[in-house]
């Protein structure tokens, strides 16, 4: 019974349920919602910016944020074009990995000034922000190639990106390999279980010896390979790159990681919450258009839905932390 | 001691009477040149009448202004107004905000102001929004033209037009009645709600749909990709899933067609659906050649360019002032007589499809 009531009140669930009100809503209004190409576009459409929160999570766990995801993305999907314009005939593979390292080398440098030079995270990375987006735009005015079209990128790398094994689409496939990885190491490796240690009280993980630096430090590095992959994965899919590729994500990708109930102060969140809130919050984007919300409005319910999520969250959170502290005074009397 | 403070005091005396000589000629110097400036932009302003025959003046420094700093299509323009410039002898540049949105360039064209341009030449984000800042700019001498996406028409003093609005909107249509034999629904992929250029076109083509010959095709529906990749997709997506039997998308704008072909030459709607619009052919080369797109319409961006930037000198020469009927003289072009409303054309359009796409680069 306790059992089934901590899987029910678990976050994951009811972002599942919110996910099947807009679904079934949105079928009704137009059955093609949910035929083989819808579900395909659902996930597809999901699966970079699930990556990024996948990424974002481990970083807030700690109390720590990367804002500097969607410049460090834009960063390796022009890197990624840029390979292309050297030899057209670069591997998929050499891209990928190129892309990744790219992506941790500046997951490092924020890594490096948040866990040893002791800057807080949220100024670092707003700096980075602007930082990899101006070598980003160095980069494209030095070369003169301000835009890298899907004529010049491999063809092998053009259907990697749209492609799909037994109608999964390889994007989505990436995504969930990789959220099996990072769910199964945070819930049972000893470093997994420590990154929420050191986001639930920061003071007590140092003392209790847990080298709370150099997990942050491994934290933003992971984060900023899976953000590189996001990149070259994004390049991959849409065949079209520029300088500003993947501006305003940050954004996008905070919101599905608390959407997804991944507390913003650190100590609490699954991965598996944050995919579904990228999910959730994609598949809202994909409804309005068909539901025929107007274009102006769009943004704006985009917006309200967050908020709702949000205070619904907080809403459920106090009435059980009154409900614990009533069961508490009980015991005690 | 009292010597050597003495001392000490008449060296400062001196030095400060060095420093104040040095401002005062800094300061005349700034005065003559302030006055150069004012007498200059009496020269160039619009209350003088026009010399057809005034050289084009040698060294103009003329800022080119994209919607974005990495529009494309705008980068291909200005490279176009940069050369044009620099055959005139001048410098041209290009400047510009790295997001469309509708105040983004003001402070742009304040900081060309500044600068002390003799042109600048724009591609509004939102007619109205840079409409004070262009004004400031032309009262102090600055010569303003406007390309792609009109300013406000009493904020600059010539348009330069890619191609009659009226033929772009009326000629898309015409693209597309072709491929569709005249007949089924239709549906449009825009840009930005608030685009200038896009609502115009999209008016031609309502207007253009009303004739008898068009009869059977409905314009069912008008998205917003607001010229990002990823909304662009999805409203693609959206377009095909909520009307089953759509017949074609016309998308005006490079990011949009790119995007929808992208999506549908990866989807089952590839070869059921036609996608045509306006792009580049470097851009569209690839959906071309796969069979997603069989004909889609563009002019040269770099003659565009190429005539704002010669645009942009003779207003700053005083060669033209943007009156109805005065002649621009626009080097390898040829000759535009300025329009109504101070509007110059370049020309129709070109149409691209697998037989011509590749004797094209940009």
């Amino acid at each position: 019974m306790s059992r089934l009531r901590e899987v029910l009140s678990g976050r994951e669930l009811s972002i599942v349920l919110a996910l099947v009100v807009v679904v079934a809503v949105t079928t009704a209004v137009n059955p093609s919602f949910l035929n083989a190409q819808g579900v395909h576009d659902l996930f597809l459409n999901a699966s970079i910016i699930a990556l990024l929160a996948i990424g974002q999570t481990l970083l807030v766990i700690t109390r720590n944020i990367d804002l500097s995801v969607g410049s460090v993305m834009g960063l390796t999907a022009y890197l990624s074009g840029q390979m292309f314009i050297a030899d057209q005939g670069t591997p998929t593979i050499v891209v990928v990995l190129a892309g990744m390292a790219l992506g941790a080398a500046c997951g490092a440098f924020n890594g490096a000034l948040v866990a040893i030079a002791k800057v807080p995270a949220l100024v670092v990375t707003l700096g980075t922000l602007y930082v990899f987006r101006g070598i980003d735009y160095g980069w494209a005015s030095a070369t003169g190639v301000h835009q890298i079209n899907a004529d010049q990128m491999s063809p092998s790398f053009l259907s990697f990106g749209s492609g799909s094994v037994l109608g999964i689409p390889h994007l989505t496939l990436i995504a969930l390999v990789a959220l099996v990885i990072a769910a199964y190491a945070l819930h049972n490796w000893r470093s997994g279980r420590e990154l929420y240690a050191i986001g639930s009280n920061p003071h007590a993980a140092r003392l209790a010896g847990i080298p709370a630096g150099r997990r942050v430090f491994t934290a933003f590095v992971l984060s900023g390979a899976l953000v590189g992959l996001a990149g070259v994965l994004h390049a991959s899919y849409f065949g079209t790159i520029n300088a500003s590729v993947g501006t305003g994500k940050e954004l996008a990708v905070v919101a599905a990681v608390v959407v997804g109930g991944v507390a913003i102060f650190g100590g609490s969140g699954t991965v598996l919450g944050a995919v579904l809130g990228a999910l959730l919050l994609t598949t809202i984007t994909g409804a309005l258009p068909i539901l025929g919300v107007p274009a102006f409005w769009q943004r704006a319910v985009d917006g309200a839905a967050l908020l709702l999520a949000i205070s619904l969250d907080r809403a459920v959170m106090l009435r059980l932390a009154e409900r614990l502290r009533k069961e508490r005074s009980l015991r005690r009397a | 001691m009292i010597t050597s403070l003495q001392r000490r005091k008449r060296a400062a005396l001196a030095v400060t009477s060095a420093g104040l000589v040095a401002a005062l000629i800094a300061g005349c110097g700034g005065t003559t040149k302030g006055s150069d400036a004012a007498s200059d932009s009496g020269g160039s302003g619009t209350e003088k009448t026009a010399d057809p025959n005034a050289p084009i003046k040698e060294g103009l420094k003329i800022a080119f202004l994209p919607k974005e700093i990495d529009n494309p299509y705008e980068n291909i323009v200005d490279k176009g107004g940069i050369a044009a410039v620099e055959e005139l002898k001048g410098t041209g540049k290009e400047v510009g905000p790295s997001d469309a949105s509708a105040s983004s360039q003001v402070s742009y064209i304040n900081t060309l102001v500044q600068q002390n341009q003799d042109a600048i030449v724009i591609a509004a984000n939102d007619p109205n929004a840079v409409a004070p800042a262009l004004k400031d700019a032309m009262d102090k001498g600055i010569a303003v033209v406007s390309y792609d996406s009109d300013a406000a028409v009493d904020a600059r003093q010539v348009f330069v037009n890619q191609a009659d609005s009226e033929d772009i909107g009326r000629s898309q249509i015409k693209m597309v009645s072709e491929q569709i034999g005249g007949k089924g629904k239709i549906a449009i992929l825009s840009a930005t709600p608030n685009a200038t250029n896009q609502n115009t076109w999209i008016e031609y083509m309502k207007d253009e749909l009303t004739k008898p010959e068009y009869k059977d095709i409905q314009l069912v529906k008008v998205a917003y990709g607001d010229d990002d990749d990823q909304k662009s997709f999805q409203e693609t997506q959206a377009l095909l899933k909520s009307i089953p039997d759509l017949k074609a998308i016309v998308s005006p704008t490079t990011v949009g067609i790119s995007a929808a072909a992208r999506y549908i030459s990866s989807s089952p709607y590839k070869g059921k659906v036609v996608l045509t619009g306006l792009g580049t052919p470097n851009q569209m080369r690839q959906f071309v050649k796969d069979g997603t797109v069989k004909e889609f319409a563009l002019w040269d961006p770099e003659q565009l360019g190429y005539l704002a930037g010669y645009a942009a000198a003779a207003l700053a020469s005083g060669q033209i002032t943007g009156k109805e009927g005065e002649v621009l003289k626009a080097g390898e072009l040829g000759e535009r007589t300025i329009g109504k409303n101070g509007e110059i054309i370049l020309g129709p359009p070109t149409v691209f499809n697998a037989d011509n796409i590749d004797d094209y680069n940009f």
